[in-house]
């Protein structure tokens, strides 16, 4: 993370880490795809791209959700197996996981350059991703509204009462 | 005042004309609180502080439980002083929050060092959190207009709309006096969070939410009006980040909020009601999850991908649902819920739902009792949510259906109804003023029109001076509107003065020579029984009195308003409904030591059990259908009598004997007349064997009976009075068969 900062200042470059993604890459890549392709090669392309265009920050948002699903799956097998006894416990842990999982991507919501666009059509979603990779923190409070520090904020705010729910309710 | 109403005056001077708004705003939003206040405290003024009806005088109960004993102790009350035999687990079964609310505010009155009684907050609990919902409703409705003055049409119409009014005068110590404004606020914060999309609103929201669950039942509607907004939103194609991020927040959090409180428990998980509000959870998430893959692939690629990924999630959904369902994980609708789709219901499967009279289909004279010119303006508002749809438009809509739906199958959901009405009422009058008024500073003062007529009438005398179209039309639509908020506020004081300030406690009446007469049967009754049984004697009496004599006699009792055992309450009626040979053994069973009823034929009071006989008819019927039949109460005519010609059954329940025995001493031979039911009664009084009549209070409302002991020679207590009577009736002796307590 703090290596990233530094490099991401530049906000008009590219960022250097993701290697080249400039808009261009983005927005042809999926045309090399024919238009009725099988669905796992779309899924695969789909996943590529996602590997080359998200800046890493937001990369560790998306593996603690990936460990969140994991954690809960895990929970969810264990009560499903095990059967639910302490039930109180097993909701708690569950909901803990979901909870965090929804929290935090909200907060990838917020803070990815993408995420804080608002509106349903995202036609521009991915070049304005590609434009602001890694985005400069004063074009993220005036487009989504919420700063970067403000989500952040907000997002321990949120954890702190779903995680006082949880041990009140863990029994 | 004067300075900043002037428009030109403020139009000059900016920002000093601006914050001088401000003040004029906090000022005015101060006035409606202390009118949403006063306008409350008619019973006080009339009667005296006290707790009001039913359910409030367990709240009472609990409340003084909760100050004597502690937080733990209440939380774990276990009363074994209800439902006698059984007891009920009343700190698992109760919506905490309103005790616990004017429990911290006693122990912060105590700390700040003002001794305060019990009593005087929970009787002032209601009128408080009114002007604390005229505020909340003012941030609602600002949230959904730009006009400035639509916020204050909305606090001050909130502020003294009867439909509110009648939850929340002073002494209806009631879940509503809370819920109401935790419903608006949690409304308010759920807006500000789909505006906003900052999970710190959408936190509070849910933290609200918990506080609402934890305060009424009530929040059902909640949990699935946020739901359907959300999922209104997606279908309309306006499915964001923002309604993402509030909506994941506000169910994540306020689940598990709602979860804390034991009587929830795990129902937000279980039962169907709150099924929708975990469907849109999933729904969303999938949504989200297809949003962000389409910004990776070009249309085409991914409407393929989007129609297999939904072939497969809704048939993964849609087995697992019928998996859950038979397998019986989620449990089924709950009886009030289906009484709402279907308003026969409940008539049908649920006799003691259907008793309850606030559970009954709403008349249509009383939208416009409650609501008075707010019902006509309500259409016009939704039209203009229409025209201006928003996010939060939106939801205004979709509340207007649903709670005027609602409204109109149960008179008790006309309270959820209410605070939409005013939003939608205020939105169509600030239009309306704004455009007759040319505005700017002006409509910050319509706010107060409720309020004050008389700054109003100036205000209407000086609006031609701003006028910029015709001086004629302007004139006549504001002096109407005017007009209009006179007659409300008129309606409105009147119907809370006359309909809604009675303690039913305490009743009250005219003298002949105007003059009033107080009728305080109740408590007299109930202190006759704290000061003359001991403190273990149990009453029966019908479930209505059971809170009532519970708070105020202090004696443990068979049924109460919680009504958690169905069959509990039909034992009470059928012992009610049935002969006496057959009551006794339940009276003796139940350990009953005085029996209770409710008599008004001496002061033409309606709500009395002869006239509720008929619940307690069906209610054990549904339970002893061949022991108890409700045909039999009925004339060969079908007509329900309690006179010469009422049936075997009817004259020989115990309750028929109960009311009116010895009723017929207080009139000449002959001219015993029953004042509600308006008959003749018959010239002998019934004979009553088994129970003794202990207190008759002064206008005959309460009659109070002892439950014989068993007879000390082993007669049967029939033959016993017999005997004190002086006549043997050897024959009728022999034909009841040998003396055993008669059980089922």
């Amino acid at each position: 993370m703090p290596t990233k900062r530094p490099s991401a200042t530049p906000s008009s470059a590219p960022s250097p880490s993701p290697s080249t993604t400039p808009p261009t890459t983005l927005l042809s890549g999926p045309k090399t795809l024919s238009a009725n392709a099988s669905v796992s090669d779309i899924a695969c392309n789909v996943w590529n791209q996602y590997l080359t265009t998200t800046p890493q920050r937001t990369m560790l948002l998306d593996a603690f959700m990936a460990f969140l699903v994991l954690v809960g799956g895990v929970q969810f097998a264990y009560c499903v197996v095990a059967g639910n006894y302490p039930f109180n416990a097993f909701l708690s842990g569950f909901c803990a996981a979901v909870g965090q999982f929804v929290l935090t991507a909200s907060l990838r919501m917020q803070t990815s350059p993408s995420g804080s666009g608002e509106g349903e059509g995202n036609k521009s979603f991915s070049a304005a991703k590609a434009g602001k990779v890694v985005g400069d923190r004063s074009e993220g409070v005036k487009d989504g509204g919420v700063s970067h520090e403000r989500a952040f904020a907000d997002y321990i705010f949120g954890s702190l009462i779903l995680h006082f729910f949880c041990i009140n309710f863990i029994n | 005042m004067a300075e900043s109403t002037s428009p030109v005056d403020a139009l000059l001077k900016g920002s000093s004309g601006r914050s001088a708004r401000g003040l004029l705003r906090i000022i005015i939003l101060v006035t409606i609180a202390a009118a949403a206040v006063s306008s409350r405290l008619f019973s006080v003024i009339r009667f005296e502080s006290i707790i009001h009806e039913f359910d409030p005088w367990f709240n009472f109960r609990a409340t003084k439980y909760l100050i004597q004993n502690g937080f733990y102790d209440f939380w774990d009350w276990f009363d074994d002083r209800t439902w006698h035999p059984l007891g009920r687990v009343t700190g698992g079964t109760l919506y905490p929050g309103l005790m616990v609310t004017s429990g911290v505010i006693y122990h912060i009155l105590r700390f700040l060092t003002i001794p305060v009684d019990i009593r005087n907050i929970c009787v002032l609990l209601a009128p408080a959190f009114s002007g604390l919902t005229a505020f909340a409703m003012y941030l609602l409705t600002n949230e959904m207009s730009s006009s400035p003055s639509a916020g204050l049409l909305a606090a001050a119409f909130m502020a003294i709309t009867p439909g509110y009014i009648s939850r929340s005068v002073a002494g209806s110590y009631d879940n509503e006096a809370i819920a109401i404004f935790l419903l608006v606020f949690t409304f308010f914060l759920w807006i500000k969070a789909v505006k906003n999309g900052s999970i710190m609103w959408g936190a509070l929201a849910a933290l609200f939410y918990g506080y609402m669950v934890s305060a009424w039942g009530g929040y059902v509607f909640i949990t699935n009006l946020i739901p359907l907004h959300v999922f209104v939103l997606i279908c309309m194609g306006r499915y964001s980040s923002r309604v993402y991020i509030s909506y994941t927040t506000w169910y994540a959090l306020g689940t598990l909020a709602s979860m804390q409180i034991p009587f929830v428990g795990f129902l937000p998980i279980r039962n169907s009601d709150h099924m929708s509000a975990l469907g849109i959870f999933g729904l969303i998430q999938l949504v989200a999850f297809a949003d962000f893959v389409r910004g990776f692939l070009p249309g085409k690629q991914f409407q393929r991908l989007l129609t297999a990924s939904i072939i497969l999630t809704s048939g993964l959904a849609f087995v697992g649902l019928i998996v859950l369902t038979m397998s019986g994980v989620i449990a089924p609708w709950s009886g009030r819920f289906y009484s709402l789709w279907d308003t026969g219901y409940a008539k049908i499967h649920i006799p003691i739902i259907a008793s309850v009279s606030e559970h009954q289909p709403t008349a249509w004279p009383s939208f416009f009792f409650d609501l008075n010119f707010l019902i006509w303006l309500f259409p016009a508002g939704v039209y203009m949510c229409f025209r201006d749809l928003k996010d939060e438009h939106v939801f205004v809509i979709i509340y207007s259906v649903l709670a005027s739906y609602f409204a109109g199958v149960m008179v008790r959901l006309m309270l959820t109804l209410t605070p939409i009405v005013c939003v939608a009422a205020a939105l169509v009058l600030s239009y309306i003023l704004d455009t007759y008024l040319k505005t700017s500073p002006g409509p910050i003062n319509r706010g107060r029109s409720s309020e004050d007529p008389s700054s109003e009438a100036l205000r209407s005398a000086r609006t031609p001076e701003v006028g910029i179209s015709s001086y004629f039309s302007k004139a006549v639509t504001t002096s109407a509107t005017i007009v209009y908020l006179l007659l409300f506020v008129a309606h409105c004081t009147w119907v809370t003065s006359n309909a809604y300030s009675s303690p039913s406690v305490v009743l009250a009446s005219r003298m002949p020579d105007g003059s009033q007469f107080i009728i305080d049967d109740y408590r007299e009754a109930y202190y006759w029984l704290r000061q003359n049984t001991p403190a273990n004697a149990k009453i029966m009496s019908w479930w209505d009195y059971g809170y009532q004599i519970g708070g105020m006699a202090d004696r443990p009792t068979l049924v109460d308003n919680n009504t958690w055992n169905n069959t509990h309450i039909a034992t009470v009626g059928k012992a009610m409904s049935s002969r006496e040979e057959v009551s006794y053994p339940i009276l003796r069973q139940h350990d009953v030591d005085y029996v209770l009823v409710v008599f008004g034929g001496l002061l033409g009071y309606s709500g009395d059990d002869i006239n509720k006989f008929l619940w307690m008819v069906r209610i054990a019927e549904g339970i002893w259908p061949d022991q108890v039949k409700e045909r039999d109460f009925f004339t060969s005519r079908g007509e329900y009598r309690v006179d010469d010609q009422a049936t075997p059954a009817m004259r020989n329940s115990l309750m028929y004997k109960m009311s009116y025995h010895n009723f017929n001493k207080l009139f000449p031979m002959g001219q015993a007349t029953d004042r509600v039911r308006g008959t003749k009664l018959p010239s002998e009084s019934p004979q009553l064997s088994t129970l003794d009549e202990a207190f008759t209070s002064e206008n005959w409302i309460i009659r109070i009976y002892k439950v014989k002991d068993l007879d000390n020679l082993g007669r049967d207590h029939s033959n016993a009075v017999a005997f004190d009577h002086g006549n043997k009736r050897k024959k009728t002796t022999k034909k009841k068969g040998p003396r055993v307590l008669r059980s089922e």
